[in-house]
């Protein structure tokens, strides 16, 4: 018998601990894994991949507590599967997911079953993946926008969210790993996990309305990207306070980390909070004080859509 | 007009041509983005390469490579263009009376275009496959301002219809689509649902001959709830159209449970009345489910009925209902006389009785664009 995750009773009851809001076990914390290296930038922008690879490690070993990388990642994927990798490519080569951080993930799951032909690296447009530094392939470790899988015809409806998915997210994948980036935004407050969704979805200039409540919400409630997203992988190894979600690099800093968590409303809750200690250093004010407080993380949380948590005792915040 | 079998015969066949005209088009449209592209006419620089766009009321602060609300407004660089001049997402040739006008050329056929995007996302729309999506998801043609025209004289329309989707996100092509339609003796007919800014509009109305506005309802909070926009700018974008001596109808989507009361149908005829005086055709239309609000039935028929006597209590000249093919209140009737001077079955004229914009019977002026 294959005992890979969630395929006996104890990796059922394993999987139910490290996403305890969705087994409904209120007393349970979401872990929120932050790895950081301050050597992981050679000079401005310039990653260590050697060292990326080891705080990616350490990052997804302290997570599901495995002794090596490779049992970690296969607590993610199955063999067999196709994995998506949402990145965000929004900011060029400035601020979006670093390639560097998406070869790490690559090589990790090609070692954990994933061939190559089953790795679908993806966001909106063929563009803007290239101005991030991907190269736009159809052959092994695919690489493709939305504008080239397109969309699906009919709408896929939560809430307030009415939108057609990506063909990549619905029809190409059966598991997607988001790798948002850590950064500010002018309009909704934050852009991390759950934002980074919007991606999916043919339609998110009519969803920033209102600070992206509860869109950014809603659009994470559509079936196919809550059933499909298994880890959040967010990429603060250069991160932004202020004026996202465009590249500012008078306002960014090098945190030099990763935060990986399952549950995304935990993950955005933290990284909200890092971005206001950094304003706040800064002597700038709040995202409050601002009027884009991201109030959809708590309406992430709320009893309608139970995405996680944004309770920080609830929150198990380990720093590795 | 009496629809004879020649005419029938005729519109029929334009409308299937019409059917055709953009996949006749779009072979060598759809890889050349830079030939849509214009920039904006209505929009601010900001600092960081930022853009306020200043066409609707929304005025988007747009980043470097993003997008407005519309979908259809980009920021390059820290520069706003439109992305849709000249891309025509679908061509249909329809009467007047789809759009609807009443009492502008009825019984003539319009040449009616519109891209993809849209500045409010309604729950209702029926349209939503081009108004919700941006303008590369959608097959496209490139129909420029003269050829555009052109094609209108050549299938017999003596108007443009910009409809369908939302003509103030199309602006630009608004603007120059018209002006080479009046050098081609076609006259521009926009359906809108009105959610422009003050400046652009005005400017608009020195191009465009007639403007058909949505007025989704008469309340604020729906206008936030299903409309995802404001209604205020969208009156006073009426009662500019008014000042202006622009030719222009109301259509009011009846929606049961959401803008169906008896207070509101009031309060819109008695604002109507007040702002823009008794000849402004107003049109209770009938609501089918679709897009987001499919779980609400269509509009019962005595509903509209109802909102109607509203408005005929108050005065007003000309209130119609629509989307309900064979009512008698498809039909205009002379305010003074009150027989029927031009007699509607859907969509098609029957019979125009109208002679110099008078009503045959009693002379009285009856308000409108009567002779193409």
């Amino acid at each position: 018998m294959d005992h890979q995750a969630g395929t006996s009773r104890r990796s059922l009851l394993k999987a139910c601990l490290v996403a305890p809001w969705q087994a409904g076990a209120l007393e349970a914390k979401s872990k929120v894994v932050i790895a950081r290296d301050p050597l992981l930038q050679t000079s401005a922008n310039s990653l260590d991949s050697a060292r990326l690879l080891r705080t990616l490690d350490r990052a997804l070993q302290s997570f599901y507590a495995c002794d090596s990388p490779i049992e970690a990642w296969k607590r993610v994927v199955r063999p067999g599967e196709v994995v998506g990798l949402k990145v965000n490519c929004l900011s060029g080569r400035g601020n979006s997911t670093r390639v560097q951080l998406v070869e790490a993930v690559c090589e990790r799951l090609q070692q954990a079953g994933i061939p190559q032909n089953n790795i679908v690296i993806w966001d909106r447009l063929n563009r803007d993946l290239e101005s991030a530094g991907f190269r736009i392939s159809s052959r092994g470790i695919r690489c493709l926008g939305n504008d080239t899988s397109g969309y699906e015809n009919e709408l896929s409806i939560y809430g307030n969210a009415g939108s057609l998915l990506s063909k990549t997210v619905t029809r190409v994948c059966d598991a997607v790993i988001n790798l948002p980036v850590l950064k500010d935004h002018g309009i909704v407050g934050v852009t991390m996990a759950l934002k980074n969704m919007f991606g999916a979805i043919h339609n998110p200039n009519k969803y920033h309305v209102n600070v992206g409540d509860p869109y950014v919400a809603d659009v994470n409630m559509l079936p196919a990207i809550r059933e499909k997203v298994r880890l959040h992988i967010c990429d603060a190894t250069t991160a932004q306070y202020e004026g996202g979600p465009s590249y500012m690099p008078q306002w960014t800093w090098p945190y030099n980390g990763l935060i990986v968590a399952s549950d995304p409303v935990a993950l955005d809750y933290t990284g909200w909070q890092i971005i206001e200690h950094k304003r706040s250093e800064k002597g700038m004010k709040t995202l409050k004080d601002l009027k884009r407080e991201p109030v959809y993380i708590a309406t992430a949380a709320d009893p309608e859509h139970r995405l996680g948590t944004n309770d920080p005792r609830r929150i198990e915040r380990v720093e590795v | 007009m009496t629809l004879d079998r020649r005419n029938f015969c005729k519109a029929a066949a334009l409308s299937a041509c019409a059917g055709g005209l953009v996949p006749l088009l779009a072979a060598s449209a759809q890889e050349d983005d830079a030939r849509f592209t214009v920039e904006a006419k209505f929009y601010e620089k900001l600092p960081y390469k930022k853009t306020k766009c200043k066409l609707c009321p929304r005025e988007c602060v747009v980043d470097d490579r993003e997008r407005g609300y519309c979908g259809a407004r980009e920021n390059r660089g820290g520069t706003y263009y439109t992305l849709v001049h000249s891309r025509i997402a679908t061509a249909h040739i329809d009467p007047i009376e789809k759009k609807p006008f009443f009492h502008y050329y009825p019984g003539s056929m319009a040449f009616s275009v519109a891209t993809a995007g849209c500045n409010v996302n309604c729950k209702m729309c029926q349209n939503w496959e081009i108004s919700q999506v941006r303008p590369e998801q959608v097959r496209a043609s490139y129909l420029p301002p003269k050829q555009l025209a052109e094609m209108a004289r050549q299938y017999g329309c003596p108007s443009i219809a910009y409809t369908y989707s939302e003509p103030v996100i199309f602006y630009e092509y608004v603007v120059d689509a018209a002006d080479a339609g009046h050098a081609a003796g076609i006259k521009s007919a926009v359906v809108t649902g009105g959610y422009i800014q003050q400046e652009p509009l005005q400017k608009l109305c020195r191009h465009v001959d007639a403007i058909k506005v949505d007025l989704k309802a008469f309340s604020e909070k729906y206008y936030r709830e299903i409309v995802n926009g404001q209604m205020k700018p969208v009156l006073d974008a009426l009662v500019a159209m008014r000042k202006q001596g622009m030719w222009s109808e109301i259509v009011y989507l009846v929606i049961p449970t959401l803008n169906d009361s008896d207070q509101e149908f009031q309060a819109l005829a008695r604002w109507v009345k007040a702002e823009l005086g008794l000849d402004v055709p107003l049109h209770f239309s009938r609501f089918h489910p679709d897009y987001l609000l499919k779980n609400l039935p269509p509009t019962p028929i005595n509903t509209l009925e109802r909102a109607k006597a509203i408005a005929d209590s108050e005065g007003l000249h000309y209130v119609y209902i629509g989307n309900v093919p064979g009512h008698p209140a498809e039909n205009t009737y002379c305010p003074k006389c009150r027989r029927a001077i031009v007699e509607r079955v859907g969509l098609t004229v029957t019979n125009n009785r109208i002679r110099k914009g008078k009503c045959p019977d009693c002379q009285q002026e009856i308000a409108g664009v009567w002779s193409a």
